[in-house]
């Protein structure tokens, strides 16, 4: 995506010069590197440097990306709690059995007792990813979609839609719980919703004034639609049909009933076993906190579709709603797809706000598969290392796919 | 207010403000206050009591109950203003419940005491901002016991800067080898580097505890920093910047027989400057707010950094709301504070990269 015709990062510093902290510390301290690298020079040649300025970085991958991917997939054959891998017994695929052999992998409840937390993170997971994601994409494109547009202070309103993806996990979970709390303030001020509106059911005059605002209502809908006279009498009739019959139903209505209710029994939103209601939540924070950054990919996506298409749409008296679908939708695709495939692969590793918002509570209703390898390896005492390593390579299966599809999709983007 | 309306509904094209407008701001308004609302709820009860937050006083302002000592007991009252029937208030202590009723005396006059119907009292209370739940954790003092502001934050600042110095200088390299030279094995290299998008922490946690802990980085913040130093966007930020500097400056200074090295520091590096401030940016806010690998590196509480201490600090001190509220807030302030300056370079420096 990088490879967008922008002339890359607008300035942050406008002189080359990188004023006193360069100046001072940066270009002293790697002057200091000169003589032994100008050694190597001499040793290398132009041909070999490269290598050199290489060198840190491939090391790092190596040592940390490219050497526990493959121990991942040795561990994941050996047993025992030593972290010694000359220590480790090779266990075939017995740890492999205990996550696969179920009666049915979707009923984790048949599997071993490691299988059983692992289908239930696997399943939560995918459940999570599949509800989370189209509903971020929807939020997010719409989010995108009302900044796109001229309005006053856009650099304004993006940064405040932004601002949660600044923050950490923990803080995040730690503002929410807050919030959530059984007397918290949601439930406090649902209570003074309820109260309010009991109020206002025991209000006098409310009766009238509802059915008048009503009336009017229906009157200013009949004052618009009454153009259509012009198509006939049968249109006409039909008008004062439908007028007439909303405006029975006014006389008709029960305001009272509507606007009283029952006082709100407080729930507690994060623990509630028997309700949708944590996982629902979990969903909720998690798009809270990560909707800026998949807001801020699309908004660049549709600030790329050229203005030009849209004035010569107008110009030819193409209707807003047709100019979106024919020019926003199928230009902003790839955008939308490197968005959709993004946030898979990101759902797919939920852990930080989950674990320290409901700890995969209440039960197992919000355990992810990173929690269940996670404890399985560091926090049970049996420390299994083995079984973790196995689902771990599970995972990474679809992380892979998932990752594939992704650099697939990025590539062609930036190739069109 | 006026204006300020005028102000914020005007369009750019004046005169023609159509529903699908209101629609848009509407839908701005409900979206500040969803993000906005949550935060400032928590700014706000920061300052409260330990008594208001087990109470979960849903007011906005932070109201603390008044309490007296009276002359010849230890213990304090609760202070009532009482309602008379002739209109007149009074302030006085509430020394017990009887029924329906309340035990009233006056504070100066302790042993008159007289019952008052409860419902014409109410607590005597006033505003006031407890800037202690912030100064009794970072400065000592009070019982915040074992949370230990300071030695997180300077973890977390140790991490956050020596991983972001060694990410900038590493990744500057590579990009500086990947777009300025032709040599074999180039593709390769970039190759190898795009495929460790294809292996996350998340996916080799054990491992990576076991590689860790071999070189005994376990427990210590090398261990934080380290495997994370090197990261793929990084280096294709970067690299995408320095394919944009002229060769021609590169040969110059050669034919002024500049080792490659000065190239690197004092042509190369400078000009990469924008990028690289790019490149900080986000490393300042993946380490700082780093949780899962430093969960499982460190697991001695000197080591913590502000996450973990938070986080941990959530779990086991469930009565200790009003300390965990304002560290909370102390650990989200740096990142305001850079966002709030810095907010149009990150944003920008995000859409253009696509990673996180």
């Amino acid at each position: 995506m990088a490879a967008e015709a922008e002339p890359g990062p607008s300035a942050v510093v406008d002189t080359t010069d990188g004023g006193p902290a360069m100046r001072w510390v940066v270009t002293p301290l790697l002057a200091a590197f000169e003589p032994p690298m100008r050694w190597l020079q001499t040793k290398l040649g132009l041909r070999g440097l490269p290598y050199v300025f290489l060198l840190p970085t491939m090391a790092i991958f190596g040592l940390f990306s490219f050497l526990p991917a493959l121990l991942n997939i040795y561990i994941s054959f050996t047993g025992g709690a030593s972290t010694i891998l000359a220590d480790r017994p090779f266990v075939g695929l017995r740890n492999y059995e205990a996550l696969l052999a179920c009666e049915s992998i979707f009923v984790p409840k048949s599997c071993p007792v490691s299988g059983f937390g692992f289908w239930t993170g696997m399943w939560n997971t995918l459940l999570f990813a599949v509800i989370q994601v189209p509903i971020m994409t929807a939020v997010a494109l719409a989010t995108a979609i009302v900044l796109n547009r001229e309005i006053r202070a856009r650099g304004f309103w993006r940064a405040l839609f932004f601002y949660p993806v600044m923050l950490s996990p923990v803080v995040v979970a730690v503002v929410w719980d807050w919030v959530l709390k059984r007397r918290g303030i949601l439930n406090a001020g649902l209570t003074e919703f309820a109260e309010m509106r009991n109020a206002l059911a025991a209000w006098g005059p409310l009766e009238t004034v509802a059915k008048i605002a009503a009336l009017l209502v229906v009157a200013a809908l009949a004052r618009r639609l009454w153009t259509l006279r012009a198509k006939g009498a049968w249109a006409v009739a039909a008008l004062v049909a439908c007028a007439g019959a909303a405006a029975w139903l006014v006389f008709a209505w029960d305001v009272r009933a509507t606007v009283a209710t029952q006082a709100w029994r407080p729930v507690n939103w994060l623990a509630d076993a028997n309700s949708s209601w944590p996982f629902f939540w979990v969903v909720f924070v998690y798009t809270w906190s990560h909707l800026g950054f998949f807001m801020l990919i699309l908004l660049a996506g549709l600030q790329a579709i050229p203005r030009d298409l849209y004035e010569a749409a107008e110009m030819d008296g193409t209707p807003k709603w047709r100019a979106f679908v024919r020019i926003t939708v199928p230009l902003l695709m790839p955008t939308l797809l490197v968005v959709l495939v993004l946030s898979l692969i990101r759902a797919f590793q939920i852990f930080d706000e989950v674990y320290v918002l409901t700890g995969g509570g209440p039960g197992t209703a919000t355990r992810m598969v990173i929690q269940e390898i996670y404890e399985s390896a560091f926090v049970s005492d049996a420390k299994l290392y083995g079984v973790a390593a196995a689902a771990s390579v599970l995972l990474a299966g679809v992380i892979l796919v998932l990752t594939l599809v992704q650099l697939a999709l990025t590539r062609r983007k930036a190739g069109a | 207010m006026g204006r300020a309306i005028a102000f914020l509904t005007r369009t750019r094209n004046p005169g023609r403000v159509d529903w699908t407008d209101l629609l848009a701001y509407a839908y701005l308004v409900l979206g500040v206050l969803l993000i906005l609302a949550p935060v400032v709820w928590l700014f706000v009860s920061s300052f409260k009591s330990q008594r208001a937050l087990i109470e979960s006083d849903p007011r906005f302002l932070p109201y603390e109950q008044v309490t007296a000592v009276l002359p010849g007991s230890s213990r304090p009252v609760n202070l009532v203003e009482w309602t008379a029937p002739d209109g007149t208030t009074r302030i006085l202590a509430q020394l017990r419940l009887s029924g329906a009723n309340v035990v009233l005396a006056d504070p100066a006059k302790p042993d008159e005491t007289f019952q008052v119907p409860r419902r014409d009292t109410r607590p005597h209370e006033i505003v006031r901002a407890r800037f202690e739940n912030y100064s009794e954790p970072t400065l000592g003092g009070g019982a915040a016991g074992t949370f230990r502001f300071g030695l997180y934050f300077g973890n977390s600042v140790f991490v956050t800067v020596v991983a972001t110095l060694m990410t900038l200088a590493i990744s500057s390299m590579a990009a500086f080898a990947l777009a300025k030279y032709r040599f074999a094995g180039r593709d390769v290299f970039m190759l190898l580097i795009v495929a460790t998008l294809l292996m996350p922490a998340t996916v080799i946690l054990v491992p990576l505890f076991i590689v860790v802990k071999n070189f005994g980085m376990l427990d210590s913040l090398w261990g934080v920093i380290i495997p994370g130093a090197a990261t793929p966007t990084g280096v294709f930020l970067l690299r995408q910047y320095m394919l944009t500097i002229p060769d021609e400056l590169i040969e110059a200074a050669r034919m002024d027989s500049a080792s490659e090295w000065k190239i690197y520091y004092k042509i190369v590096l400078p000009l990469a400057l924008p990028a690289i401030a790019v490149l900080a940016i986000l490393s300042i806010i993946w380490r700082w707010n780093d949780f899962l690998w430093p969960l499982v590196v460190l697991s001695r509480s000197e080591t913590f950094t502000l996450q973990l201490g938070l986080s941990s600090f959530k779990g086991e001190m469930l009565d200790a709301t009003h300390y965990l509220l304002a560290m909370t807030v102390l650990t989200l302030l740096p990142v305001t504070f850079v966002f709030a300056f810095l907010q149009k370079y990150i944003t920008t420096g995000i859409a253009n990269t696509g990673m996180k």
